[in-house]
């Protein structure tokens, strides 16, 4: 072998480890939806006051779609009042702030919403089905569904009032 | 005053460790034993510093000094006092705490060992080792203290995870990490032996014994981390493919590789290159096993946290990969000496064989591991690499494997003629053919088992037709049938050492067979006194409890099982509920027996006690894996005894 | 793709799931446990590190399990269960890549390795076996036969 090849070895090692250093730059479990631009699915879902809702009669308005838990400290616990506000601020705009409860018990989710003087509508996903039909893994998980019914995003994490205030302003500005 | 005693003593003891470091290298270049000699000290007092950090951090623990961030954190008023201990190790600062421990203390037992029979390597391995605990000093120095001070002092902790509640985070992590930090020694010597151009025998001469307590110790710390997952994560397996387990693997297979090749090297003058290469690989491994874990890069059960200790890990490992590398290109000519075989069919070859399959199998597993960072890389896109991919591509590499376990110990060196390949072979092949067929008979359907239970017969006969001959040649010889057995061992401890290992994987195989054809599971709702129905046990919810314990809130589920024998047993599976996690812990119980295991893990349940829902599993052969650990230990054991030529 | 798991016999345990968190439902159609679990074995546990929805004992899974096995009884095969999940998740939440475009290559690699490694030991094999047998005979002394034979048969046993 001529001289020069042996010095393959230590170079070969150079991607790998390039490749690792890559790594850092990435969250593992930063996972993009695939939903982003496709109908929403539709569900139908009775609120912790027994009344229903369902994606069809909300069909025409902004909706905010928010998955939560009672024990999903603390991302769940920083956002509710961020939706609280953006609620009262925005629904008169033809904007619904939805909280859907998932994987909780009934009264742990109730003294979540009082504890937080939450007035948007909230209901629980017994089964589990919505939240799986948005490809939900992990809570808070808050979906921005336009007047057509698309999924137009997904924010991952505790929202923030200018991330809801970007979202539903750019979607209140398209017609329907 | 705990904590900035104890970072004191990090800090001198990361200034010892890098003098050390450099005086041992400036002694082996110019020749100057003083410089060595000064190491030496420096040696001794970093592993007295680290061992005073350590009695300080559990004293810490021991007294609830909350002073203590690391202490606040993982531990509270309620944790028991043996898991206070455990806790030390139980979260990322206090693992590096008990790594550097064990390099130190292996780079004392070095020191004794190596300073007198190792004349030429020596001041290099030294070199090496300070160099290495240097770098984790570093670490504990920087990026990971351990020794932060909590202001204000809380009145109680946060609590140790509860997962990490039980008896295998007292051996796991400990046998692991003397398994890694075992491998640094033989690296320490190869790289020695290339600074020094020794690249002959000698190094591979003074290494075996680490080699084989290094690689003893991560194979138990491999099947504890298994039994650790199988009787308290719920999921009823032991083995997830997941990255970090993976990074506990890949070194052992190349690990198990090095161990074979320098056989061959000792014969034959062989592989000098291969051997050397085969080393800073597994070392490497370890490397980038203890970056995987903790640098948040792959998720993973284990990841501890993120940060920039990942970077420091990386930025080690690239500096051992290449140094090391590079070292091997610049003695390259006197690596590749060269290389002469008698014939293709030879033990030679089978060695080889086995490397092959052994590192195609650890390749296999890095790239399976790192392919979802090559994806998101190059496609952006994001991608899983889990269970199913491994145990399909690893499966055929296993089998092969198997079957050369059974050809290695006795197809000859240099040149296997016919007469002694029937003469060793033709019974096991004809053996292991009949009892597939037997079991076929017996109604196994499926290929894949009768190849397996096939393969592990015959290499289980090989080693009995190889011991019965030697033992019968022995009796020939007027020797009483004990001592005849007991001579051979003794005398060829290397050699039956070996064998009785070989068996032991035999039996993991064999429960690793049973466990996936055979085992069965359900998951169903019982109402209070119903009873469910599996494989021929039967399982009746009786109730639940509910009781405080010091640091959780448990719900206990009562379920009687029995099978032809009313009440074979009472099981407990339960829910914890700690106030520090999010989820509740699920609490399995579990029957064990030798062929089939009863688990059952509680799921949800009603306020009232009067349903429950549970996956019951029946687990076959589980335990098979158990006393193959078992039967391990004692063919390391015997395999690591002294040479005894004059015995029995 | 068949795994390991898909090999194993599984009693015929009918679950009839009661009523849990007031979700009550009876299957149209009786759905084999083992159909539930091969899907399921398939699957990435969402909320979970590298665990199945069929190993996983999270809630989250058991959900996902539930939903499986409604499909099942409402006729869905397996396949295109996998496609819903897909849709919703994306690639990712399948536990093992599919061998198509990019992803191919880690089905692939394995396979190169191997061969390459038997390839370059076939090759060294064979410059180390070259020339060999001619100069052994040439140098070799004439030894008498059960002499050899006794010679042989000690290497042969060598440890």
């Amino acid at each position: 072998m001529r001289r020069g090849w042996r010095w393959l070895l230590p170079l070969s090692a150079i991607p790998v480890l390039a490749l690792l250093a890559y790594g850092f730059r990435l969250s593992p479990r930063d996972i993009p939806s695939p939903l982003v631009g496709k109908p929403a699915a539709p569900f139908a879902l009775q609120t912790f006051d027994g009344r229903p809702v369902s994606l069809d009669s909300l069909r025409g308005q902004v909706v905010v779609v928010n998955f939560w838990a009672s024990w999903c400290y603390p991302a769940c616990y920083e956002e509710a009042p961020v939706l609280e506000r953006g609620w009262r601020e925005y629904r008169e705009r033809g904007v619904v702030v939805l909280g859907v409860d998932i994987q909780d018990k009934t009264e742990a989710a109730e003294k979540f919403i009082r504890d937080f003087g939450l007035t948007f509508p909230n209901a629980p996903d017994p089964a589990g089905k919505v939240s799986v039909d948005f490809g939900v893994y992990g809570v808070p998980e808050t979906f921005f569904v336009d007047r057509r019914g698309r999924i137009r995003a997904k924010h991952v994490g505790a929202v923030t009032d200018r991330v809801l205030r970007e979202q539903l302003d750019r979607l209140l500005a398209e017609s329907s | 005053m705990t904590p900035e005693i104890g970072a004191g003593a990090v800090m001198v003891a990361l200034l010892l460790a890098l003098y050390g470091s450099v005086a041992a290298a400036a002694g082996a270049s110019t020749g100057r034993t003083s410089l060595l000699l000064s190491a030496q000290h420096a040696a001794l007092g970093v592993f007295l510093l680290v061992t005073a950090a350590l009695g300080l951090l559990v004293y810490a623990f021991l007294t609830f000094d909350f002073s203590v961030r690391y202490v606040a954190t993982n531990t509270n008023l309620g944790t028991p006092f043996y898991y206070r201990i455990t806790a030390v190790w139980g979260a990322l600062e206090g693992s590096i705490v008990l790594w550097a421990w064990m390099l130190a203390l292996y780079t004392l037992i070095v020191v004794v060992r190596h300073r007198q029979n190792a004349r030429e390597l020596y001041p290099w391995v030294l070199a090496v080792m300070l160099g290495v605990l240097a770098f984790f000093l570093l670490v504990m120095a920087g990026p990971a203290p351990v020794f932060q001070r909590m202001i204000p002092v809380p009145n109680d902790g946060r609590g140790l995870n509860p997962l990490l509640e039980d008896t295998g985070m007292i051996t796991h992590p400990v046998c692991l990490y003397l398994g890694f930090t075992g491998f640094t020694v033989p690296f320490a010597f190869a790289v020695a032996a290339l600074a020094t151009g020794r690249v002959g025998d000698t190094w591979i001469a003074l290494t075996r014994r680490w080699t084989l307590v290094a690689w003893y110790f991560l194979s138990l710390g491999l099947l504890i981390g298994g039994w650790w997952s199988y009787h308290v994560l719920g999921w009823g397996g032991y083995w997830a493919w997941d990255p970090v387990e993976n990074a506990a693997f890949m070194p052992w297979l190349t690990g198990t590789a090095f161990l074979h090749s320098v056989m061959i090297q000792e014969r034959r003058r062989m592989l000098k290159l291969w051997n050397i290469s085969l080393v800073v690989l597994t070392f490497s491994l370890t490397l980038f096993g203890t970056f995987l874990t903790r640098s948040g890069v792959i998720a993973s059960v284990h990841a501890f946290t993120q940060g920039s200790i990942g970077a420091f890990f990386l930025g080690f490992l690239a500096l051992v990969v290449l140094t090391s590398l590079a070292l091997i290109a610049w003695r390259w000519d006197a690596l590749r000496a060269q290389g002469e075989l008698d014939s293709v069919v030879s033990r030679e070859s089978a060695f080889l064989l086995n490397n092959v399959f052994l590192v195609a199998s650890a390749f296999t597993v890095f790239f399976g591991t790192v392919f979802p960072l090559l994806a998101e890389a190059v496609r952006g896109e994001k991608v899983s690499v889990g269970a199913p991919f491994f145990n399909l591509v690893n499966l055929p590499l296993f089998l092969a494997l198997i079957f050369l376990m059974g050809v290695g110990p006795l197809i000859a060196w240099r040149r296997a003629s016919l007469e002694n390949l029937r003469r060793n072979f033709l019974a096991p092949v004809v053996i292991g053919i009949a009892a597939a067929a037997l079991f076929r008979v017996a109604g196994t359907a499926s290929a894949l088992t009768l190849l397996t239970f096939g393969l592990t017969v015959f290499t289980a006969t090989t080693l009995g037709v190889d011991f019965t001959r030697a033992t019968r040649a022995r009796l020939r010889m007027g020797e009483r049938l004990g001592a005849a057995m007991g001579g051979l061992l003794i005398r060829h401890n290397r050699r039956y050492g070996g064998f009785v290992v070989h068996i032991g994987i035999l039996v993991i195989a064999l429960g690793v067979m049973g466990s996936h054809a055979w085992s069965v599971q359900t998951e169903t709702t019982l109402k209070r006194g119903e009873t469910t129905e599996l494989a021929g046990y039967k399982v009746r919810f009786d109730g639940l409890a509910a009781r405080q314990e010091s640091n959780h809130f448990k719900v206990v589920g009562t379920f009687t099982v029995s099978n032809h024998r009313p009440n074979l047993a009472v099981l407990h599976p339960s829910k914890k509920f700690y106030p520090q996690e999010q989820a509740p812990i699920a609490g399995v119980d579990y029957r064990l027996g030798l062929t089939e295991d009863v688990y059952l893990v509680l799921g949800d349940f009603a306020r009232d006690g009067s349903h429950a829902t549970i996956k019951l599993q029946i687990n076959r052969l589980v335990s098979w894996i158990w006393v193959g650990g078992v039967i391990i230990t004692l063919g390391t054991v015997l395999a690591i005894l002294p040479e005894r030529r004059r015995a029995g | 793709m068949r795994t390991l798991r898909a090999l194993m016999q599984i009693g015929l345990i009918v679950g009839i799931l009661g009523p849990l968190l007031g979700h009550a439902q009876q299957p149209a159609l009786h759905v084999n446990e083992r159909e539930v679990y091969e899907v399921a074995a398939q699957l990435r546990c969402v909320v979970c590190q590298n665990l199945s929805v069929a190993d996983s004992p999270s809630e989250m899974a058991n959900q996902m399990r539930a939903i499986i096995r409604e499909r099942l009884a409402t006729g869905d095969r397996p396949p295109q269960i996998i496609e819903y999940f897909v849709e919703k998740y994306g690639e990712w939440v399948l536990l093992s890549p599919r061998p198509r475009g990019f992803t191919l290559l880690v089905w692939v690699a394995p396979f190169v390795a191997v061969t390459l490694g038997l390839a370059l030991v076939a090759v060294r094999l064979r410059r180390w076996t070259r020339g060999r047998p001619t100069r052994a005979s040439m140098t070799r002394p004439a030894i008498e036969a059960s002499m050899s034979e006794r010679i042989r048969r000690e290497l042969e046993t060598e440890p």
